[in-house]
């Protein structure tokens, strides 16, 4: 494992800069359970104050540093960014698999609901739900929500590849030698599977924070845990940006970029890593 | 006069993944002449150079390919062309299609699918000549299709609505165009059947026998060398093992390997007990010292282990590398 | 009737295909009124030999037990194969009939050591208890085809030779002791240097192990120097079968002599039949939707009844080939019934 990061870090550029970026994300986030100030309270210190060496990122209108605010604003956006990625991974590889090698009737129904998940206007829904659950909505059921949205795509999309593995030598080599179809999908497709695996958790990582922002600046979050949304949600409710306060948007802004490049590049040098292509250029294919 | 005169030439492929660099030696020393008015075949299995062998002598040398020294040298009736100098738009304007041509295993690779297969024509002549007066072009084009006995119906129509067959020998029409100086045929018949082979293989032969320029065919499959070629070189591991007319490569073979190769393959009327070689074609990223069949040689000696053996003329045309061939051991 | 001395018997055996897009569906009868039996008691190498588009592979998927007949009987051992449905069963049926791919570097995964697929057939057919049992089984069938557990441990399918990986690939499916090893293509793919050890395994195996092969090639040089019998197959139809020197010595059918012809001799001095100019189609011709012989628009022999009628099985000795030229039809042109000549061959 650590030979693996150290080949990464010394031969992928982009690995590094993930690396350096994600080191911030990380450090903001442990930085956020030695905080000196409480992000639920207001007036802690003076408001609208521009950065400086005290308040790196400014104060906002409730007297909040907004930095210190931040660091729990990410540690809530990727917590509840890990839990859709995870309950949809699952979701999907399940599905896609199964669906894949089982084929005929199984995969047709798998597929239909499948179809129905995709058409489903995700947004209205979300808002819709946003109404309706207002007061018992928090990041983690939206995190569970989310989750419960996010596999469709990505399970066709593994689908696919099982459907093109089961045509290949190999997978008959290993009917004949008398395995069963669970393991079949273990040990000779999921490694193909994997890469895209990688992949699609980040476009998934970076789409439920982006309807994490998206909902809760329409306010339809939970407006009282710190989140990358809820900053840029308070910040408009103050009007921050006509009455100056450019900083309360340009941190949510900048953190959100920093995190969103640093998980891009991670996935994109992984991806590239464990691809059974690389792999068999390493091995000396 | 000689067409082609490669002198030493080494190739090689330098790859470099996450810190791991690796070279692979595929052609590494290997000169040879041809002449006009031949068919020149080159036999070889995998990883023996013979593909990397024709993209550098085509002047199609791309990364990670480098062709490291030695010369490839053309003589088109008077035209010089240095391969290891030319510029790529030379190349294009003056040589391509013109002076050298290239069939390749898969017809579609050159024919457009999604056109008809007049229009190929059309486009390859526009680009290396120019047409000014295009009925008598299209003239011209037919009569050359009737000459290779093909019928004038298939320019009209689509690749995918012709066989295989039809389909290469589309790609010898395509390639001789121009009647070039030299034809290199890449595995031209390998994944055909057997019958249309034997139709594609023989009008490569009587376009040959017509214009009298050069062949060079480059093919895994011994028994097409055997009724198509001149000559024939035999290439192991990068390097050239034998050089010899057909006649003699296979009925009084020298070296080991090719003496090996010729009396394992298999023939109609033959049951008896043939042998394989031992062993496996060594890896050219980390070939074996010396000459590179002495772990498959069952006569090696010391020496073979040690040094790499010169080719060298035991007789007219025939050439060999060998060390126990050059000592008169073999 | 099916008797119990036949490892394989396949009767009047048809596969169709249903190809084309919701508008234009056609048929494709990829294997025609096919027949012939392997005795379970003398094993042989029985070759099946044909071109592109003349049946064999999906003839061998159906042997194998990966389509099913759309008419006619495919028995194994006694039994028809299409009444296996358990997967006990199919397991049971796979362990007496196992193939060999066309493709070494697709025959085993590249991302997985190639010893672990001998090792999952030593256990999954129950050859071996426990995976200490399973390196002594897996390491003697290595032997059996010339390699060792030793060599070929730890290692991945690139870093072995087209030809090691086909031994290794045939020492798999030894392992489960089958009685039938279906090779399809096995040698095409790898270099001439390295086939004929394969091709004399497969004489080994026949003679030593006693396990009858069946051999899927277009390579009519390679057949004739292993086969016992051969059947020649041209767009889904066995044209002519019988013992190997006598259909490539002297074919009886003309398609079989167009082959024969046709193949390149590695002799120098030109064959002059192979020499001789030949015409090829401009387009594929569609020799499998023709009524009546698939060879009629080819042949040189050709007469009327030939393209409207498939013609009969017609027996000569101890070969079969289905050609009009050997029945009364070559000396007087009469209708005549079309009949099934037996099918046993010893």
């Amino acid at each position: 494992m650590l030979k693996v990061i150290r080949d990464l870090l010394r031969y992928d550029s982009r690995f590094r800069i993930a690396f350096i970026l994600l080191t911030i994300v990380v450090v903001m986030i442990i930085l956020s359970f030695i905080s000196p100030y409480n992000p639920n309270k207001s007036f802690q210190v003076a408001m609208d104050t521009p950065p400086s060496f005290k308040h790196i990122f400014g104060t906002d209108s409730r007297g909040q540093d907004i930095f210190w605010w931040m660091t729990f604003a990410v540690r809530n956006s990727m917590i509840m960014g890990v839990i859709t990625a995870a309950i949809s991974r699952v979701i999907s590889i399940i599905i896609g698999l199964t669906a894949g090698y089982q084929g005929g009737f199984l995969d047709r129904i798998l597929m239909s609901v499948n179809d129905s998940f995709v058409i489903l206007p995700l947004l209205p829904i979300l808002i819709l739900l946003g109404f309706l659950l207002r007061d018992k909505m928090n990041l983690f059921l939206l995190g569970v929500i989310l989750g419960f949205f996010g596999w469709p795509y990505d399970a066709r999309l593994i689908r696919s590849q099982v459907l093109s593995l089961k045509e290949r030598s190999f997978t008959r080599t290993a009917v004949y030698s008398g395995t069963g179809g669970f393991w079949i999908t273990m040990n000779e497709h999921l490694p193909f599977v994997l890469p895209i695996v990688f992949a699609t958790t980040i476009n998934n990582l970076l789409w439920s924070i982006g309807m994490e922002v998206t909902l809760s600046v329409l306010g339809l979050s939970d407006l009282t845990t710190p989140s990358i949304g809820t900053a840029l949600f308070w910040a408009n409710q103050h009007g921050a940006l006509v009455s100056g306060v450019w900083w309360w948007i340009a941190a949510p802004t900048l953190v959100a970029i920093i995190l969103f490049l640093g998980l891009y590049l991670l996935f994109s040098s992984i991806n590239e890593y464990i691809d059974p292509r690389t792999r068999l250029r390493l091995i000396g294919g | 006069m000689t067409l082609l005169s490669v002198n030493d030439l080494r190739a090689y492929y330098q790859t470099e993944v996450y810190g791991i660099s690796r070279t692979v030696r595929a052609v590494d020393g290997v000169s040879f002449n041809l002449y006009p008015n031949e068919i020149y075949g080159v036999a070889g299995e995998s990883s023996c150079g013979k593909t990397t062998l024709i993209k550098v002598i085509s002047g199609n040398i791309k990364p990670p390919l480098k062709a490291y020294s030695g010369s490839v040298k053309y003589d088109f009736d008077g035209y010089e062309v240095d391969m290891m100098k030319i510029s790529q738009e030379e190349m294009r304007r003056a040589v391509r299609w013109k002076e050298i041509s290239y069939v390749m295993q898969g017809s579609m690779s050159v024919l457009n699918p999604v056109r008809k297969v007049i229009k190929t024509f059309e486009d390859i002549v526009e680009t290396h000549q120019g047409i000014r007066d295009r009925k008598a072009f299209l003239e011209q084009t037919r009569m050359h299709i009737n000459q290779l006995g093909l019928p004038a119906e298939v320019l009209d129509a689509y690749p995918h609505q012709l066989s295989g067959g039809m389909r290469q020998r589309l790609a010898i029409a395509l390639a001789t165009i121009f009647h070039p100086k030299l034809i290199i045929a890449d595995e031209p018949t390998t994944a055909l059947d057997v019958v249309v082979q034997r139709g594609v293989l023989q009008m490569l032969k009587n376009i040959q026998a017509r214009s009298k320029n050069t062949v060079l065919l480059v093919t895994h499959d011994m028994a097409v060398h055997a009724n198509v070629a001149n000559r024939v070189m035999i290439m192991y591991a990068g390097r050239i093992a034998e050089e010899a007319p057909t006649e003699i490569i296979f009925k009084a073979p020298r070296h080991p390997y090719t003496r090996h190769l010729i009396s394992s393959l298999p023939m109609i009327g033959v049951r008896e007990t043939k042998t394989g070689l031992r062993g496996a074609p060594p890896n050219l990223a980390n070939p074996p010292s010396g000459c590179r069949f002495h772990p498959r040689c069952p006569f090696a000696e010391e020496i073979c282990r040690v040094e790499v053996p010169e080719l060298i003329t035991i007789e007219g045309q025939h050439r060999v590398a060998c060390h126990l061939v050059k000592e008169g051991k073999l | 009737m099916n008797t119990d001395n036949k490892l394989f018997d396949l009767q009047h055996a048809v596969v169709s295909f249903r190809i084309g897009g919701v508008l234009e569906r056609t048929k494709l009868i990829a294997v025609n009124d096919v027949s012939f039996s392997l005795s379970s008691e003398k094993p042989e190498i029985f070759t099946l030999a044909g071109e592109s588009g003349s049946g064999k592979t999906t003839l061998a998927r159906l042997l194998l037990g990966d389509l099913e007949v759309t008419s006619g009987k495919v028995y194994f051992e006694g039994r028809d194969i299409s009444e296996i449905r358990k997967p006990a069963e199919k397991k049971a049926f796979m362990k007496k009939v196992q193939p060999v791919f066309q493709n070494p570097f697709e025959t085993f995964n590249p991302l997985r050591l190639v010893e672990s697929y001998l090792f999952d057939t030593a256990l999954n057919f129950g050859i071996a208890r426990n995976r200490q049992e399973a390196a002594d089984v897996v390491d003697d069938a290595l032997r059996q085809v010339g390699l060792s557990l030793a060599e070929v441990t730890k290692r991945y399918p690139h870093e072995l030779s087209g030809g090691q990986i086909q031994r290794i690939s045939v020492a798999r499916a030894l392992i489960p002791q089958p009685r039938v090893i279906l090779a399809d293509e096995p040698v095409s793919m790898v270099d001439a240097s390295l086939r004929m050890e394969i091709v004399n395994l497969f004489r080994k195996l026949r003679d030593e192990q006693r396990v009858t092969v069946i051999y899927i090639t277009h390579d009519l040089a390679t057949a004739y120097y292993i086969s016992d019998r051969i059947a020649i197959m041209l767009r889904g139809f066995i044209v002519e079968s019988g013992p190997v020197e006598e259909v490539l010595g002297n074919p009886m059918h003309p398609y079989t002599q167009l082959l024969k012809e046709s193949v390149p001799e590695p002799e120098p001095r030109v064959k002059e039949a192979w020499a001789k100019n030949i015409s090829l189609g401009a387009t594929e011709v569609k020799e499998y939707s023709q009524i009546g012989c698939k060879f009629a628009s080819r042949c040189p022999y050709v007469m009327d009844i030939c393209r409207q009628v498939n013609p009969p099985d017609v027996q000569v000795n101890n070969r079969i080939a289905k050609c009009f030229l050997y029945t009364e039809h070559a000396r007087q042109p009469e209708a005549t019934e079309a009949q099934d000549a037996p099918v046993a061959q010893q």
